[in-house]
């Protein structure tokens, strides 16, 4: 389960506006990438955003290039998933394998608005509301592995490791 | 099929891709590999780099990338290398033989989509995943639903397979394919040339689209003859596939197409915006830099000269494309008639270097992305259209429709 504030935003928000091209082949520490996260969409949120909160937006969401800190400056902001009516292909991928929870929900996508509160429960595709309670097709049980992991670095370090012990 | 068993879209399954490819980020990617402490990768032999971005390095920062993929490579032992002078990772990948019939390819490439054109299943990565591919030999894939887009009819001169692309990205968006395969059929399809279906798979990823495909015929498997890395088996759709949607598309009834700035699906006929002004045209790149493309600039520019007013740039999108340009006299053509003839490779595309924009210049591209400050400046701005179009453009000095020239 996660607890978090909802930050809501609307259809195609691309890689662009959620981590600047300028800083792309900067190598920026965590810390410094998160400062820029949605810098070019909502000037106030990375200062704003605390740790568990969840962004809402409608279709398309990380479309564009496929600069991986797009989704990695969100998750070292705090942002705990990305509740979306669609996500651009390689972002979705990207997200998953850099650790950060992306669902598909076009219900919780319309009715949620910024400052709600929500639960999110992953494993039962689940996500709770003051409103009601949305339902999700949960991410299969490899994939939210790797979410659980922190990211596929993690992830397959684990299944290295796994491997070579004798079992 | 790899999966080893049967697999219904929405399912995650996972398999061991036949190939990788990476390029320049292949630095960025053994930065990644790094992070796993193992001596080794689990398979070099399926690795497949090819420097192409920035080649050859323009500055010391890319040449250090360079030197860092190069050291790996040797330490490695990774048999399939191509370093700066082979062209564009699309274009080589398939001249070496990789892309065949039935493979699994993965690539940290948005473009990887091209090989669908062999009726390989290619699909574009991150560079995480790549790192973790070169680990273990595995990546998780969904398996996609599919959309098809059937062809009949022929086309009219003066019209080719990248107008044919951009309507239907402008038609239905760049969201319509998302995470979706994308199959060409349809009577008409066998019709494009092998370079064509490169055209139409390469730009399926500006659908949002996970993988092409176009079955595979006589003209491919001639084609891949002395080629071939491998065997190929051909995958063909089952005749009782079920579709996500299917579009159709009469060819005869198409015209030349321009994308306008500053999304691949905000188009327009060529027709509409002829006479804008522009600075520079760009006939190239993994998307039209092929010897089928270069043969359309030179019989619109052959004996004539381009306007003084702009500047072209011509980039072969490989050496064996340079060669055969060459030895047809081709380039002498483009070169007389004012074009800078640059070595394969990425060139301007991605805005790194060779020929990038000032703010106010505008290009007229045969590329396949026209994001607001792809190619140089934030305030320039991309038009995306088919070789004719931009040769005769570069003509005229004015954004043109070619038909009158054919």
């Amino acid at each position: 389960m996660s607890k978090g504030r909802v930050w809501k935003y609307g259809d195609d928000v691309n890689t662009d506006v959620i981590f600047p091209g300028r800083y792309t082949y900067q190598p920026l520490e965590p810390a410094e990438m998160a400062k820029h996260a949605l810098e070019d969409l909502d000037p106030e949120f990375a200062r704003k955003v605390k740790p568990g909160d969840v962004i809402v937006a409608g279709k398309n969401f990380g479309c564009g290039s496929s600069r991986e800190q797009a989704a990695a400056c969100l998750r070292v902001a705090g942002v705990r998933a990305v509740v979306a009516k669609s996500f651009a292909r390689i972002y979705f991928r990207n997200a998953i394998n850099l650790g950060l929870a992306v669902l598909q929900c076009v219900e919780a996508a319309e009715a949620l608005e910024t400052g709600d509160e929500v639960e999110i429960d992953f494993a039962a595709g689940r996500i709770l509301s003051a409103k009601r309670v949305f339902k999700f097709f949960p991410l299969p049980e490899s994939v939210l592995g790797i979410i659980e992991a922190g990211g596929l670095i993690e992830y397959t370090k684990k299944k290295l490791a796994s491997k070579k012990s004798p079992s | 099929m790899k999966a080893g068993k049967e697999v219904r879209a929405g399912e995650v399954v996972t398999v061991s891709p036949d190939y990788y490819l990476s390029h320049d980020n292949s630095a960025a990617i053994i930065g990644e590999f790094k992070k796993f402490g193992l001596p080794r990768v689990k398979s070099p032999e399926k690795i497949v780099i090819v420097l192409d971005h920035i080649v050859p390095a323009a500055d010391e920062k890319y040449a250090q990338n360079h030197k860092t993929i190069r050291e790996f490579v040797a330490a490695q032992g990774i048999p399939n290398f191509f370093d700066i002078q082979h062209g564009v990772c699309h274009q080589v990948f398939s001249e070496a033989g990789f892309a065949l019939p039935g493979k699994l390819i993965v690539g940290s490439d948005s473009h990887t989509t091209t090989y669908g054109a062999f009726g390989a299943l290619a699909v574009g990565i991150g560079r995480t995943e790549t790192a973790s591919v070169w680990a273990t030999d595995e990546i998780w894939l969904r398996v996609p639903e599919t959309l098809r887009i059937e062809f009949t009819g022929k086309l009219a001169p003066g019209v080719y397979a990248k107008d044919v692309v951009l309507k239907i990205i402008g038609d239905h968006g760049a969201d319509r394919a998302n995470y979706e395969a994308v199959e060409f059929a349809g009577p008409a399809a066998g019709d494009f040339s092998l370079a064509s279906r490169m055209t139409l798979a390469n730009m399926a990823a500006e659908m949002g689209a996970k993988n092409a495909y176009i079955e595979p015929d006589e003209e491919v498997l001639m084609w891949l003859q002395g080629r071939a890395r491998a065997d190929a088996a051909i995958v063909r759709s089952d005749p009782d596939a079920s579709y996500e949607a299917i579009l159709k598309y009469d060819l005869s009834a198409l015209e030349p197409q321009a994308a306008c700035p500053h999304t691949v699906d905000n188009v327009k006929p060529v027709r509409e915006i002829e006479g804008q002004p522009f600075h520079q045209a760009l006939i190239g790149t993994c998307t039209n830099g092929r010897l089928e493309d270069l043969e359309v600039a030179a019989a619109i520019l052959k004996g004539k000269k381009i306007h003084p007013g702009v500047r072209a740039l011509v980039l072969p999108a490989s050496r064996e494309i340079y060669l055969e340009a060459m030895r047809k006299g081709l380039l002498e053509i483009l070169s007389e008639a004012g074009c800078v003839i640059l070595n394969p490779g990425c060139g301007p595309c991605l805005g790194a270097h060779q020929g990038l924009l000032a703010a106010g210049e505008v290009v007229v591209s045969t590329s396949n992305r026209n994001f607001r400050g792809r190619m140089g400046s934030r305030d320039s701005e991309i038009y995306l259209v088919s070789p004719a179009t931009a040769a005769a453009s570069a003509l005229e000095g004015r954004i043109t429709d070619p038909r009158k020239y054919r």
